[in-house]
């Protein structure tokens, strides 16, 4: 069987403190698969940016345990996190992030850079990921000069340059039109399958489901019993 | 090339108001502590040119004579004495004083005079440009600085007045030996010097002594201090270093130089590190994102100092040329700003450590910062 890319037992994680004490995620038993996007949705507020923080290692959890690649997060100093992040991780953000002074190129080559790949091969590799996107012809363009959509496919290639093991969106689409948010899931979807990668993606819009492989649903922080969805992974399933 | 010069260069010249306010604040101060140490040493060379210029292996001065412009006396026998002791080739008189010098319309201005053997081997004017050392023999001849004409109410060379009532005249004229007292020094001959100043026979300032060649320094000099009382023996790098620091330290004019030329670092760290602050804060989210895409302390901490380094080298360039400017500008005054490679050198040191120590600030601030803060925007 495939062993599991990221692995969460029993996690619970308790945010704020005196009377803003929320508990927002409460027990959480999760294991994210090579080659499948994983949708996670929920109502606001029910603790999905948490959990795509304690599953990308910037928050630790309160209770239970998380596993990236086999090796455990249990007590690691903030250094080692970033590295675990560094080596098995990338992230998409809701509002993109990209860096206002770096052009689209640059942009990509900076995953590269804060791994210490640099010179000729991370530029190439920085302009293949960009036609990966769509983007071939934005190698000089800054963000400011980009559409959200563009923004958003930039931000992509950022996460996926340094062919992480798994890669966590929140939310990718929310600031983009129905036609780019389809492009965005589009891609992630065939970075998962391509590239044996583990997609979770956050969103809220019921229209992207058709990209899933699988479905998770939270509520007041706790994940509810999964459902087979009606798309490709009840045949995957069945055949294996 | 790595992204860090990148990112560091663009997140400092994407600000131009704030590029420019650090860059102003980086040469208000090298520009300061420069000026104040560049009087300093300019200071303390003037102080010197006296000894500077004597051709002697060994002053004899008075017990508590601190610097050249020591009044105290000496008995002009010592001389014979000294004369005897084995190694030394000749002893020449110096004699140094205030005096009135008389106008030719009648007022008065003070001078220092400088009298000494102008034959051969006594303190002589340096750097003539009119008249000649052969000149001043005569009774009454005596050399002064351009710099001086119009104080002393002279035009050169054949122009008269009077001190304490003896006729003089200008004989030589000598240009850029000028006093930090503002004084003008008159250097005449020894026979005629006492009486302008007003000496008691007998009595002289200090005394030249040159050594017979391969004669041991240190064992004469041990020599004349047991043999004469009452007496302190020199060399001339001991002299000058007692009369930098009676003119520097004693006067506490190189206190006041040192206090400003702080004032200028600690101005300079503070401006720096606030706009180097604000700018991190300012960007705050982008470190936020390098840390969570995986990115070391080390890394971010790159970018930090490379921005504060890439403001100290293009503030240090610009001060240095407004430094230049400066020691252009007061060469010929009468306190000229030296600025030496050395001076230099550790200007720049100091300008690299002020934007680092500047720098490490602004780290504190990003150390604090949550990458998680960036999945709640
Ligand atoms: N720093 C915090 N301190 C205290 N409570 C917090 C903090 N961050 C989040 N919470 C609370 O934790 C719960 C889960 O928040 P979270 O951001 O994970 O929800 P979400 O599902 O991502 O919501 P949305 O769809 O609005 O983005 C919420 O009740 C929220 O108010
Ligand atoms: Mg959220």
């Amino acid at each position: 069987m495939n062993e599991p890319i990221v692995e969460a037992r029993n996690v619970s994680k308790t945010l704020g403190t005196g009377a803003a004490k929320v508990k927002a995620l409460k027990h959480i038993d999760l294991s994210l698969e090579g080659g499948k996007l994983t949708v996670l949705m929920g109502p606001s507020g029910s603790g999905k940016t948490t959990l795509l923080s304690v599953l990308g290692c910037m928050l630790a959890p309160s209770e239970g345990t998380v596993r990236i690649c086999g090796s455990s997060t249990d007590g690691a100093s903030r250094e080692r996190l970033a590295k675990i992040r560094r080596d098995h991780i990338g992230f998409v953000f809701q509002s993109f992030h990209l860096f206002p002074t770096l052009t689209a190129a640059e942009n990509i080559r900076l995953a590269l850079d804060v791994r210490g790949e640099r010179g000729a091969r991370a530029r190439t590799r920085a302009r293949e990921v960009l036609t990966r996107v769509g983007l071939p012809h934005k190698i000089k363009a800054f963000p400011r000069d980009l559409s959200g959509g563009e923004q958003q496919r930039v931000a992509i290639g950022r996460a996926i340059v340094a062919e992480p093991s798994v890669i966590l969106a929140d939310e990718p689409t929310a600031a983009l039109d129905g036609e780019n948010g389809q492009a965005v899931m589009g891609i992630l979807s065939a970075i998962a399958k391509e590239q044996n990668r583990a997609v979770l993606v956050v969103t809220h819009d019921t229209r992207l489901i058709g990209f899933a492989d699988r479905i998770l649903r939270i509520e007041d922080g706790a994940l509810q019993p999964e459902e087979p969805n009606r798309s490709n992974v009840y045949q995957i399933r069945s055949s294996a | 090339m790595s992204l860090v010069f990148t990112l560091a260069s663009r997140n400092l010249f994407q600000d131009r108001l704030r590029f420019v306010a650090t860059l102003i604040g980086i040469v208000f101060s090298v520009v300061l502590v420069m000026v104040q140490m560049g009087l300093y040493f300019g200071f303390g060379r003037m102080v010197t040119t006296m000894i500077d210029h004597a051709p002697a292996d060994l002053w004899i001065v008075a017990k508590g004579a601190k610097s050249f412009e020591d009044l105290s006396l000496l008995d002009m026998q010592t001389r014979d004495k000294v004369l005897t002791i084995n190694g030394v080739a000749g002893v020449t008189p110096v004699v140094i004083g205030f005096a009135d010098w008389r106008l030719p319309e009648g007022s008065m201005t003070p001078v220092f005079v400088v009298g000494s053997d102008l034959k051969d081997d006594g303190l002589k004017p340096w750097h003539l440009v009119a008249g000649s050392l052969q000149a001043l023999t005569p009774p009454g001849a005596v050399a002064v600085d351009r710099t001086y004409f119009d104080r002393l109410g002279v035009s050169g060379v054949g122009s008269t007045a009077e001190i304490r009532g003896h006729q003089v005249k200008v004989a030589a004229v000598t240009d850029g030996i000028r006093s930090f007292t503002t004084t003008p020094y008159v250097f005449t001959n020894l026979d005629y010097a006492g009486a302008y100043i007003g000496l008691p026979a007998n009595k002289v300032s200090h005394f030249l002594v040159r050594l017979k060649p391969g004669a041991d320094l240190d064992h004469v000099r041990q020599e004349i201090q047991s043999a004469v009382s009452g007496v302190q023996v020199l060399t001339p790098d001991q002299f000058k270093q007692k009369s930098r620091n009676y003119w520097l330290f004693g006067t506490g004019a190189g206190m006041a130089l040192f206090a400003g030329a702080l004032l200028g670092v600690i101005v300079g760290t503070v401006i720096v590190a606030q706009t180097l602050y604000s700018s991190t804060k300012d960007h705050l989210y982008e470190f936020a994102t390098l840390r969570a895409i995986g990115c070391s302390n080390r890394y971010i901490y790159t970018v930090i100092i490379l921005q504060a380094l890439l403001n100290a080298v293009i503030g240090f360039l610009l001060a240095a040329i407004i430094g230049f400017a400066v020691v252009e500008f007061t060469a010929r005054s009468a306190l000229p700003i030296v600025i030496s490679n050395d001076l230099m050198f550790g200007l720049f040191g100091l300008t690299v450590v002020m934007c680092i120590a500047s720098a490490l600030v602004a780290i504190t601030r990003v150390v604090r910062t949550d990458p998680v803060m960036v999945m709640s925007r």
